[in-house]
């Protein structure tokens, strides 16, 4: 009963904030509601026993995702509106319609065939969060490795991307000096 | 009506995907394709954890993990390169992105 109750307030938020996020042309709006819908996505892993799952969605992603977006924004000029292309809205609707559908359809393909059995079955007399340790760090290893490695390269490449030149500032240089620090770059990339 | 299944996860899953793929093809703006990009990998995970939880399988889960290791890392090159881009042509329009002629 509570469930169903919370899911199906849970799912309308959730619709409704990403709906926002698509639809608005306010950037700092399509941020909030962004935050508010990854917040409201961790409402259904707890609902389905996934708590350390739950947990890790509100810290990367509201956390680490959206602080990282909102300091990408103070780059942009997000005050403006932004302008969309005005296509044909029912094609495009149609065909993400189809291929959600496809997608579910390929993940739910084999949960028809009824010799389905658990590959790696919960522990009964454990919490989510050990359960969740006992497999990653035995069947799941090497991937997580993978991931920790590739976390790693993803943050080197931010740094090296997004901090070159952070100690001059472009908005308080004249034309001509900007002009002279582009030419500089461009003969440093060149040779 | 009242008994969740896993079909009302998948069909929310569906709804999520499909409102990220319109994002992902009206969007023109690169800041707000990537959130529609987030969208996405959002409705994925929440089909992987009900899956997880109707069959008793961690996997799911451990995938769900994966895949927002991924989002983070996916976020940071790709915020790196839009403030690079932003820094050289001040403006990160998908309509603007054109450096190939043919």
């Amino acid at each position: 009963m509570f469930e169903a109750i919370a899911f199906y307030l849970f799912a309308f938020l959730t619709i409704a904030m990403f709906y926002i996020t698509v639809t608005t042309s306010q950037a700092l709006y399509a941020l909030s509601a962004l935050a508010a819908g990854m917040i409201f996505i961790s409402a259904f892993f707890f609902i389905l026993g996934a708590d350390f799952l739950g947990a890790a969605q509100i810290i990367v992603y509201t956390g680490a995702v959206m602080a990282l977006y909102a300091f990408g924004m103070m780059f942009f000029d997000t005050t403006r509106d932004v302008k969309e292309k005005q296509g044909n809205e029912f094609i495009v609707v149609g065909f993400a319609t189809f291929a959600a559908v496809l997608i579910v359809a390929i993940f739910a393909a084999p949960l028809v065939s009824t010799n389905m059995t658990a590959f790696y079955p919960m522990v009964e007399d454990a919490g989510n969060t050990q359960q969740v340790g006992m497999v990653l760090f035995t069947k799941y290893l090497i991937p997580f490795e993978v991931a920790a490695v590739m976390l790693l390269v993803a943050m080197v490449a931010g740094i090296v991307l997004a901090g070159k030149k952070m100690d001059k500032s472009l908005t308080l240089m004249n034309a001509e000096e900007i002009e002279l620090l582009d030419a500089s770059a461009n003969t440093k990339v060149l040779s | 009506m009242m008994e969740i299944g896993l079909n009302h996860y998948l069909v929310l899953s569906t709804i999520l995907f499909t409102i990220g793929l319109v994002g992902v093809m009206r969007r023109k703006n690169l800041l707000l394709l990537f959130f529609a990009t987030e969208i996405l990998l959002n409705a994925v995970n929440v089909a992987f954890a009900a899956i997880s939880h109707y069959y008793g399988d961690l996997t799911g889960q451990m995938f769900a993990f994966f895949v927002i290791a991924i989002a983070a890392s996916e976020l940071a090159v790709g915020l790196g390169l839009l403030i690079l881009w932003h820094k050289r042509h001040g403006s990160i329009d998908l309509d603007t992105m054109t450096s190939m002629r043919g």
